[in-house]
């Protein structure tokens, strides 16, 4: 079945757009990300103009987020005003983000920087979780406790100044590195059109050393904020949301995040984590391979006032 | 004073021309061209369509018409738009856009359909005169152009990839004549037809001559929520981006709502 997309300006087809959304929200609810990285490559490899891909795909994090944090909420694993400091950075890093959005677009470098962006960081964040996952796998296999956070043990950025409690968190810790996060992840999100929780989770337990059980509620209470804002600002910027787009990869994508949810309860931690990096990098991958091989075609063709 | 007694006199010049050529041609034909519609609607489903044009062909030579003279181009331009190509280099081991070249307004679209290949009806001259068939479309290069030896290269990257995504395409024997005098020309129209005001021209050829030209207007428009859509997106954007966020937040709580376990 068939359907044009009012803002992308093509047809696709419904069922694929649907299945894509299903698969990744399987996989987010899975490995308890929010799916974005996925979702804008996936569409890009499916001809969404790129400006639309990313746009679409922050509006389609927030449905993922939303269902995730109420029910972090309903658990009591959120700590608000962690996050309100994180959102406070993030806010301005997505206004950056949407300039810098701007800027590349009309330089006619914006498909590149989005590549490059998702290259370089899927593949760090790939190969960090990947050799994390597999020391700790082995571990497991002899027989060793495993321990990600090892309380006592403080770096770099517990010395700054501006130090804060986080009550909830049972932290006490610099606001600097805070904000400082919140500001990366947001100009992440302008940019890659993703909530940036695959980012932020791994630096909230390892810079940052906060409790694990706060880490995921909190990151996704401060995405939703963060999406929704960057959606709101895409659409009245670039005009690049999608609602037809966005609609059918939020349907599916909830629906497939509950399934996803109940397949990752029966398989063990570092399992997990070392498959979500075997994804991670793969996507990468075939990013770059996108990047570094001779294309077919040298050239496009642009025809302003309408489409991208 | 100057100014306006100059006015008759080229009145009068235009009317000594106009008898002139009134004499010279013995038989004026006459062409007409009717559309069934005025509006294209774009519906969610759209995969392109053929567009139908009849025309009449009237105080046409007989004689002409049966051995084949009379020949009829119908070609749809679409909107005038403004074009950026841009051409792709190696630079460190990946592929970048590194060179860009602006064009001016020129049709976003093209369909053009004849009775035979328009290179047989008419020099390429009054082709290119009178905006007949995909190379002669005018295709300029706008702004700082630097290496003008560039132009021809980007115009016919453009040319290349506009016919590859069928927005330029030709029919060289789309025009048919289905009785003496009635022809009928289709005119493939793409899936990805830019919205807007299409121009639909029809010219007249004789003995390889031109004859005359009738020109009609079409709108290419989105229809029911597509078209809402989009003029939402555009025209309220603020808002159109609140939706789409509270769209977002209502699947998301409904999710959360209907898989509740605890």
């Amino acid at each position: 079945m068939s359907i044009y997309l009012p803002i992308a300006e093509i047809s696709v087809n419904a069922f694929i757009i649907l299945g894509m959304g299903a698969a990744v929200g399987f996989l987010s609810g899975m490995f308890g990300v929010g799916g974005g990285f996925l979702i804008t490559p996936l569409l890009i490899f499916y001809n969404i103009p790129p400006a639309v891909a990313v746009a679409t795909g922050a509006n389609q994090v927030v449905a993922s987020s939303f269902s995730g944090a109420l029910s972090h909420f309903r658990r009591g694993t959120v700590d608000i005003k962690l996050g309100l400091i994180l959102l406070s950075g993030g806010l301005v890093g997505a206004s950056v983000g949407i300039y810098l959005f701007v800027l590349l677009r009309s330089l006619g470098q914006l498909d590149l920087i989005i590549s490059l962006f998702y290259v370089i960081f899927l593949s760090v964040v790939g190969g960090l979780m990947l050799i994390e996952s597999i020391n700790s796998l082995r571990r497991a296999a002899a027989n060793k406790p495993t321990s990600f956070r090892k309380p006592g043990q403080h770096n770099w950025v517990h010395r700054l100044p501006f130090k804060m409690r986080f009550k909830r968190s049972k932290i006490y810790l610099s606001a600097i590195p805070v904000v400082g996060l919140g500001f990366g992840i947001g100009v992440l999100t302008s940019i890659m059109g993703v909530g940036g929780g695959f980012i932020m989770v791994p630096a909230m337990i390892y810079l940052l050393r906060i409790p694990t059980n706060v880490v995921i509620g909190t990151s996704l209470f401060q995405i939703i904020f963060v999406t929704a804002f960057t959606t709101i600002v895409q659409a009245t910027t670039n005009q690049s949301v999608d609602i037809f787009l966005g609609g059918m990869l939020m349907v599916a994508g909830v629906v497939g995040a509950q399934y996803g949810v109940r397949v990752g309860q029966k398989l063990r931690g570092d399992q997990l984590r070392a498959l979500l990096a075997l994804l991670v990098l793969a996507v990468g991958v075939r990013l770059a391979l996108d990047l570094a091989l001779t294309p077919d075609e040298f050239y496009s063709v642009i025809t302003t006032k309408e489409g991208f | 004073m100057r100014l306006s007694s100059s006015a008759p006199v080229k009145c009068l010049t235009a009317f000594f021309a106009l008898l002139w050529s009134g004499n010279l041609e013995a038989a004026d034909e006459q062409l007409d061209i009717g559309i069934s519609t005025n509006e294209i609607a774009i519906t969610s489903d759209f995969a392109g369509a053929d567009l139908t044009v009849f025309g009449a062909l009237d105080n046409a030579d007989q004689f002409l018409l049966q051995i084949g003279q009379y020949d009829v181009i119908v070609a749809l331009e679409g909107p005038e738009r403004k074009t950026i190509v841009r051409k792709k280099d190696r630079f460190f081991g990946i592929w970048i856009n590194r060179y860009s070249m602006d064009f001016q307004p020129a049709p976003a679209s093209y369909s053009i359909s004849s009775t035979v290949p328009i290179d047989r009806i008419a020099k390429q001259i009054d082709l290119s005169g009178r905006t007949i068939g995909i190379e002669h479309i005018h295709l300029n290069a706008s702004g700082s152009i630097g290496d003008g030896a560039r132009v021809a290269e980007f115009r016919n990257a453009l040319l290349r990839l506009r016919v590859a995504s069928g927005l330029y395409q030709s029919e060289p024997v789309g025009v048919e004549f289905v009785s003496s005098s009635l022809f009928r020309a289709t005119l493939r129209l793409p899936a990805n037809i830019p919205v807007g005001r299409h121009k639909l021209r029809a010219f007249l050829f004789k003995n390889n001559e031109y004859v005359m030209e009738r020109q009609l207007s079409l709108r290419v428009v989105k229809t029911g929520a597509e078209q809402f859509i989009f003029e939402l997106a555009h025209k309220h954007a603020f808002l159109y981006g609140v939706l789409a966020v509270a769209l977002a937040m209502f699947t998301g709580w409904l999710a959360s709502v209907m898989f509740r376990r605890d």
